[in-house]
């Protein structure tokens, strides 16, 4: 179930002569598509990492109405099917949208662009950052903190000299989480980009279109270099995890 | 961030501006994109939007989702609650560090690749291709395939679950279950089983909300012929393409639903546990 279709995929890359596997996987549209994947998805892991913290801080720390119901919301993205929170994006972004209205006039169109495909990466990656953080900040304790203020640090230094620290490696594995997921997004961004080659095209997509012109090579190459690269993510992202267990102890 | 010093912790304006911040951000992103599904849905009223529930195209990808979620979510139960039992009770199984972190892969695989995998293998130029052409089994733009792609994605979630359940459980219990003469299926049904349940439970819900959400992987082997190999969310995204808007918006409010359940249940059952989402 796992492995066989893995061996599988490799098997068949195999059998592309490393030329045109090389030709293939660095092709200008296999290029264009990765520079898309990749820098949307490293720019929304990031404004996921910093929006994602002041999430959880806000969670665990403040008092506030419906706060219940806010955390719980946070989940959405992993429970809502993908396609619909493309649909709905598209909609919402679009130059008639609720949001999209309101950018148009200053010239910038999110939906079919790669903004869109940013808007809808940052959706379906939301949670990670604010599930990672939450529960080690719900275990620091407020006394160092406490501590840190009576002897005089600013509120800036102590967030940043004693708040953020123990948190970087919870913070960095949702960032990584949430990356990976980006990564490998299809349903959604394929609904809201207009997937046009060199300008909003994502790797996942690309696959998909070689698929169906039956160019079962050019897919292979390119799923290939895609499960490559989840895999060192996976790697990085089981660091990551050590990493903060080893703080905790400390 | 950088009030005065004698502000108290609760008050102030800090918290009420960080507070607003995060709102808006949720709001930008996800509240006002879900609001809008229903919102959209029901702008002509109830009347078009309960027409396009019954039209044959809807009906039959509803139909094929619950079909999916009934094969897959049974297949990874079986096969997550296996899993755990190897990985936890037998502490000297061979890789049991490297299973452990692979049992996740699914979740970092896209998708499509994870369709790419499926269509290679069984595909007709695939590794099994041929064989299952003599023999006129057709697997790849068909439902098997579906059913394949849905478990592959779906896999890890029961097992995610009921591993730490079973590794803070210990083996006390069962072991005390096994001195007192309980055979290994009876220790199984009546100590570690109820034990599980609510991890078990919770590994269940989101196993099935995946199965009837998922698009990539299923959308690559199934061919998304209408009527016929097309899921909810196939459908929703087909709708679209063909600017049948209100019909994607009606599936789309149906699966938007499905979602919510999915939420209001698992805060139940996080109650019971305390096992958290992403560890």
């Amino acid at each position: 179930m796992l492995f066989i279709p893995i061996i599988a995929m490799f098997l068949k890359a195999v059998t592309v002569p490393p030329e045109q596997f090389w030709k293939i996987a660095t092709s200008p549209i296999a290029l264009s598509a990765y520079d898309v994947t990749f820098t949307t998805s490293f720019v929304t892991a990031i404004i996921n990492g910093v929006f994602g913290t002041l999430i959880a801080w806000v969670l665990v720390r403040y008092e506030f109405p419906f706060k219940r119901i806010i955390d719980a919301s946070v989940d959405i993205p992993f429970a809502l099917p993908t396609a619909v929170a493309g649909l709905t994006l598209a909609t919402v972004y679009s130059d008639t949208g609720w949001i999209g209205s309101l950018f148009a006039p200053l010239g910038i169109k999110i939906s079919f662009t790669r903004i869109g495909v940013g808007v809808a990466m940052t959706l379906i990656s939301l949670p990670f950052v604010v599930r990672t953080v939450q529960p080690v900040l719900q275990e620091m304790e407020s006394e160092v903190e406490q501590a840190a203020w009576s002897l005089g640090a600013s509120e800036f230094e102590t967030f940043w000299r004693v708040i953020l620290p123990p948190l970087f490696p919870a913070i960095l594995t949702g960032v990584a989480l949430g990356f990976a997921r980006a990564v490998g997004e299809f349903g959604s961004t394929v609904i809201i980009a207009s997937n046009t080659p060199f300008k909003d095209l994502i790797a996942p997509v690309l696959i998909f279109q070689r698929l169906e012109q039956y160019d079962y090579a050019g897919a292979t190459v390119i799923g290939v270099v895609l499960l490559a690269i989840s895999l060192v993510l996976l790697v990085a992202i089981n660091l990551l995890q050590a990493w903060g267990r080893r703080y905790d102890r400390k | 961030m950088t009030g005065s010093r004698n502000q108290s912790k609760k008050g102030g304006l800090a918290p009420k501006i960080l507070i607003g911040i995060a709102i808006l951000y949720l709001a930008l992103v996800l509240y006002i994109p879900a609001a809008n599904v229903f919102v959209h849905a029901f702008d002509k009223g109830i009347g078009p939007f309960l027409s396009n529930l019954t039209k044959p195209d809807f009906l039959h990808a509803a139909w094929l989702t619950l079909l999916l979620a009934l094969v897959s979510v049974p297949v990874n139960t079986v096969f997550g609650l296996c899993a755990a039992w190897a990985l936890t009770r037998n502490n000297n199984f061979p890789g049991r560090a490297f299973i452990l972190s692979i049992i996740d892969l699914p979740f970092s695989i896209s998708p499509v690749v994870a369709g790419l995998m499926i269509v290679l293998l069984y595909g007709r130029n695939g590794w099994l291709g041929g064989w299952l052409n003599e023999h006129d089994i057709k697997i790849v733009f068909a439902f098997p395939a579906m059913v394949l792609a849905t478990a592959f994605v779906s896999m890890p979630f029961v097992a995610r679950e009921v591993i730490p359940v079973l590794e803070e459980l210990g083996h006390d219990q069962e072991e005390a279950a096994s001195t007192l003469g309980a055979k290994d299926w009876q220790i199984f049904w009546r100590v570690t089983l109820p034990n599980v349940r609510w991890g078990l439970l919770y590994g269940l819900l989101l196993t099935n909300a995946r199965a009837m959400g998922e698009f990539g992987a299923v959308s690559v082997v199934s061919g998304n012929i209408a009527g016929k190999t097309q899921s909810l969310p196939l459908f929703v995204e087909d709708a679209y393409k063909q600017y049948q808007t209100e019909a994607a918006y009606s599936a789309a409010v149906i699966l938007g639903l499905l979602a919510l359940v999915t939420l209001v249940l698992k805060d139940i059952l996080e109650k019971r546990t305390t096992i958290k989402e992403v560890e």
